[in-house]
């Protein structure tokens, strides 16, 4: 039970509760504080210095490649994972499929964080970053830029998935009338989600749209913006698995017995959906290259880069989650997860950086500073949902 | 593509009502009063007094051009220089090209920009500002001749860019660089009158030049405009850039937004009223709540 039963008094004791709640519980000297917490104080180090001698001083950006690893991954790859709190929360509010009511929380939290810390990674990759506020404020609304667009879904979708979660904060607070009445804000908050997510995911494609000439013809596409859309929807089922199955063993004593019938059931379904939707995406993927007569472009090594993307990280985990489905085998589905996954990321990261300009002689690739940021990002994200789930009733109702 | 014909038709048509006042001026007809330079290559002696005068111009690196060698290898502009001339060897002997930006009549820099700090002007120049621009650096992305550039060694960066002298225009003076060049090869004027005396030369000369005009259909017409005597890809022209102004490429995406923004939230509502049961929402409470040992009281 909680330790907090002071609390349930009134809001005078709320500060009270939450200085508890700030301290830090359980041992100190696990594994991972021991790896993440030297990367966090080095990554900041290394952002003091960004701060003051400039981007070229910690990253390998330049005049011919502008954005790197702090964008193609933190920030394309991030929000792509992220997917998983859109599509379910589309499932079980919009549709109401009852099943899938046990990970709704955890999903739209970790979609939340990820907004959060991806997004909020582009303030340090941004050069003027004091003038971020720019596109929200005066008289200087760029309309015609998928950039701005972008920025303007993040910030609403944040403010969305936040309030879908909000019943979950009023809850450990004990603010019983408040939880009701934002948990009455829920449908419409999803509903603003789910179309806000399918404009930007979609977007991060977009971006891309006018680097026609800078993206290899294989990665290029009039269509970038929808196959950004459909992958981030087996992107999000695959993140929910893979994450799923993480803090299955870590937070187990936060999960109460009746979840873990539940889980195989759930695990099952989304693979069931990623497999669906990944092949979908293939067929697409297919589409194109036969369309756009491609087959000139598959005999030197970006063509088997390119194979290995679409037929070793799409189609085969496709099949696995298929064959997972069908034989209710969890562990095939966690491995087809894991490939998912990296399929994604590969996409993401051959779109944005590495065949960006691939006929350049000298190619851009991170530094260690840019590598060690990236972690710390990470890193400070699971921190954040350790400090959450630990607290809040979120993998479940009541601890 | 005919598929994109498709798509972009049926995104207009659906919304028409509501991009409508987004939707560009007709793109074919140039303004008479917007601005551009023509270079004739076929003129240029590579003395770089205009890198020169753009240096001194702009208070950027003057470079010393009896001693820096500079034209032993073909540069790029750079956070210090907005212009640079560069040495081809052809089969028609040395030629050089200067190279900076050329002033799109659709800028993909300008549309990419968030904020709207990477400007058109209605008379030609694209500009930057320095209060408005967030360092996002979608321009470079976005630039089909990876124009802009970027402070990478500082703490407050910019970014740096030709811009057409838009102070000296201002004042009714013609851009540094022209003003400098000694043997005519940079012609400031009007884009249409541009247009007119480079196709005059091709008549004029059918043998000196090849057939082309750079610049006047490249990413759909840019201000500067490029005549020569060998075939451009020789003189580190891009080529393959197409005709389609780079706005377009996106114009697609964001016209369809509008219709998504609205559609797609009426659509999940009436699907989630035709799921539910017959109850209000409210009625239940619907909590997802999920532990049976109740509220704690």
């Amino acid at each position: 039970m909680n330790s907090n039963t002071a609390v349930a008094g009134g809001s005078g004791n709320t500060f009270q509760f939450l200085l508890q709640e700030l301290k830090p519980r359980g041992p100190w000297l696990t594994p991972f504080n021991v790896i993440s917490i030297p990367i966090i104080l080095a990554g900041l180090v290394i952002l003091v210095i960004r701060f003051i001698y400039g981007l070229g001083s910690v990253t390998n950006l330049s005049q011919e490649f502008p954005w790197g690893l702090w964008l193609g991954f933190d920030v394309v790859t991030g929000v792509a994972l992220a997917g998983g709190a859109y599509v379910i929360t589309f499932v079980v509010y919009v549709l109401r499929v009852e099943k899938y009511y046990p990970i709704v929380r955890v999903t739209v939290l970790n979609g939340l964080l990820a907004y959060m810390f991806y997004g909020g990674a582009l303030l340090f990759e941004l050069g003027r970053p004091w003038h971020a506020a720019n596109p929200f404020i005066g008289n200087s609304f760029g309309f015609s830029s998928v950039l701005f667009l972008i920025c303007w879904h993040f910030m609403i979708y944040m403010v969305a998935a936040f309030v879908e979660f909000s019943p979950v904060i009023a809850e450990w607070l004990h603010w019983e009338k408040t939880r009701k009445f934002l948990k009455s804000l829920t449908l419409g908050a999803v509903i603003l989600g789910v179309t806000l997510s399918m404009l930007h995911q979609s977007g991060l494609g977009a971006f891309f749209l006018m680097a026609k000439p800078k993206v290899h013809p294989l990665w290029w596409s009039d269509f970038l913006p929808i196959l950004f859309f459909v992958s981030s929807i087996y992107a999000g089922l695959a993140m929910i698995i893979f994450e799923g199955t993480i803090s299955h063993r870590v937070f187990k004593d936060l999960i109460g017995p009746e979840h873990h019938h539940s889980f195989e059931d759930i695990m099952l379904g989304l693979a069931k959906g990623a497999a669906i939707t990944m092949f979908v995406y293939y067929v697409f993927k297919a589409l194109l290259f036969i369309h756009g007569k491609q087959w000139s472009l598959i005999n030197d090594g970006w063509g088997y880069w390119y194979l290995l993307e679409v037929i070793g990280f799409v189609l085969v985990p496709a099949f696995m989650f298929a064959f997972g489905f069908r034989n209710r085998s969890l562990n095939t589905i966690r491995i087809a997860s894991v490939l998912a996954l990296l399929g994604i990321i590969l996409n993401r990261l051959n779109v944005s950086i590495i065949t960006f300009k691939w006929y350049e002689t000298v190619h851009y690739y991170p530094t260690w500073q840019e590598i060690v940021v990236t972690l710390m990002v990470i890193f400070s994200e699971i921190w954040f949902f350790r400090w959450v789930v630990t607290r809040m009733p979120v993998l479940n109702a009541r601890h | 593509m005919d598929r994109r014909g498709f798509l972009k038709s049926t995104l207009i048509a659906s919304t028409a009502a509501l991009a409508g006042s987004e939707a560009q001026a007709d793109e074919t007809q140039i303004p008479e009063e917007m601005v551009g330079v023509l270079v004739d290559t076929t003129r240029c002696i590579g003395c770089r007094a205009c890198e020169v005068a753009c240096g001194e111009q702009n208070g950027l690196l003057v470079p010393d051009v009896l001693n820096d060698g500079a034209l032993e290898s073909h540069r790029d502009t750079s956070d210090k220089q907005f212009m640079v001339v560069n040495k081809y060897e052809t089969d028609k002997g040395n030629v050089f090209v200067k190279k900076q930006c050329m002033h799109c009549y659709q800028a993909g820099c300008a549309a990419a920009c968030p904020t709207e700090a990477m400007h058109k002007n209605s008379q030609g120049p694209v500009t930057w500002d320095g209060d408005k621009c967030i360092g996002c650096r979608y321009c470079m992305i976005s630039c089909p001749f990876d124009i802009p550039k970027f402070e990478y060694g500082e703490w407050n960066p910019k970014i740096v860019k030709c811009t057409l002298c838009f102070d000296r225009l201002e004042a009714g003076k013609k851009p540094a660089c022209v003003e400098a060049c000694p043997t005519d090869t940079l012609m400031f004027g009007s884009m249409v009158k541009n247009l007119e005396v480079a196709r005059h030369r091709i008549y004029s000369h059918p043998d000196k030049y090849v057939h082309q005009i750079y610049g006047e259909h490249e990413a759909g017409g840019t201000a500067y405009i490029y005549l020569s005597a060998v075939p451009f890809d020789q003189l580190g022209f891009r080529t393959d850039l197409g005709r389609t102004p780079y706005p377009e490429y996106t114009r697609e995406f964001l016209y369809a937004v509008p219709a998504v923004l609205f559609s797609v939230p009426a659509f999940l509502l009436g699907l989630n009223a035709l799921t539910g049961n017959g109850k209000s929402d409210n009625e239940g409470d619907r909590d997802f709540d999920y532990s049976d040992d109740g509220e704690e009281q």
